[in-house]
């Protein structure tokens, strides 16, 4: 098996876990910029967080002979200071030609406020401007909803945004549908208490397709999973699905999305 | 939309995921009596999950979506600021 782990929190785990990823058939890491758990005293903590992602994280996944991308942002939940915001968007440019960095994320909404929405629209116009792919976080429970019709709303306003060029990320039963119908790929995120479970996010794919979504574990230093979109595949195969139709969604889908930016490129990977 | 094809019929889903469904469904009602057997006020979670049991007998295949949208936030415009990082489960307005 092969899959593809489209949205991961590595600065958060152990060595262990590239470990044990890459022995289950992970072929490439792509790890959005977030919440350190604490929030940053300054821009200058973003930077140097960027280059973390972008110089530190990769080399650390090549000892395991693992591929690593990441996604650059200022993160939703240190998105009320919009003048901190301010300070790090201005910081990306510099760092989007590096070779590593996939565009814009996770970017979004947490608690659904009037600046997280001033912050979104900044990283919008970004990504706009600098021709990025977006990697969108959609808020936790009871905000998800509204968040996702927000943030769906600001990408639909903006002329330079292609839905096909974002994904919004951490869908549930309640928002898939108004993510797909809107042209936008959709990300499953498999939680223990959280988000999805396996046999939810299976649930999803029977119901909706496997067109424009894929699944990933979101692992970072909370409750989560490494290891949990090889246990959903898992959790397919239990189902009865064929393993091309597995493949399709946790490797074929990664890669038809990801692609579109040019800097994504793997060494070709066995079934 | 397309649809995937499903492979598993109804007694075949309830081989598979049967005991798992009941211990969860006991688990809820302990939670319950967990509750009701402690001292002190509740807070509005506690309704907002109660009222989502109902949807647990909707017809149509949409219960889990039904939940999620029960314990939802329905409003349209953003908050004014955010006080709090963190989401608790259920909307304060509804209680």
């Amino acid at each position: 098996m092969r899959y593809i782990e489209p949205h991961a929190h590595m600065v958060s785990r152990v060595t262990d876990d590239y470990q044990s990823m890459v022995v289950a058939g992970c072929a490439a890491v792509c790890e959005p910029a977030f919440w350190a758990g604490f929030d940053r005293s300054s821009a200058a903590g973003f930077h140097d967080y960027f280059c973390q992602l972008t110089e530190h994280e990769p080399r650390r996944a090549s000892k395991y002979g693992l591929p690593h991308f990441c996604w650059l942002c200022l993160n939703p939940k240190e998105a009320e200071d919009v003048g901190l915001a301010k300070d790090v968007v201005a910081l990306l440019p510099q760092f989007l030609s590096r070779a590593n960095v996939l565009g814009i994320g996770e970017i979004g909404l947490n608690k659904n406020s009037r600046n997280e929405l001033k912050v979104l629209e900044m990283h919008v116009e970004l990504a706009a401007q600098h021709d990025q792919l977006i990697l969108v976080h959609t808020p936790h429970l009871e905000d998800k909803l509204k968040g996702t019709k927000l943030t769906l709303d600001v990408l639909r306003a903006h002329p330079g945004i292609r839905p096909e060029r974002c994904l919004i990320d951490h869908v549930e039963e309640h928002t898939v549908k108004l993510v797909l119908d809107g042209g936008f790929w959709a990300g499953m995120t498999l939680y223990p208490e959280t988000k999805c479970t396996s046999a939810r996010a299976v649930d999803i794919l029977e119901c909706y397709g496997n067109e424009r979504l894929w699944m990933n574990s979101a692992c970072d230093w909370g409750v989560s999973v490494p290891l949990a979109v090889p246990y959903a595949a898992q959790e397919m195969r239990r189902r009865g699905h064929a393993p091309a139709a597995i493949d399709r969604v946790i490797y074929q889908n990664p890669v038809r999305f990801l692609s579109q930016c040019p800097k994504f490129k793997l060494p070709d990977a066995p079934l | 939309m397309l649809r995937m094809e499903k492979h598993m019929n109804r007694q075949q889903l309830l081989d598979l995921y049967y005991l798992e469904a009941r211990s969860k469904l006991i688990d809820l009602a302990a939670f319950l009596d967990r509750i009701e057997r402690a001292e002190g006020a509740p807070d509005f979670r506690l309704n907002a999950l109660k009222e989502a049991l109902p949807h647990l007998q909707d017809p149509g295949g949409e219960r889990a979506k039904n939940v999620l949208l029960h314990l939802s936030d329905p409003t349209a415009e953003p908050i004014p600021a955010a006080t709090t990082k963190a989401a608790c489960g259920a909307w304060p307005g509804k209680g």
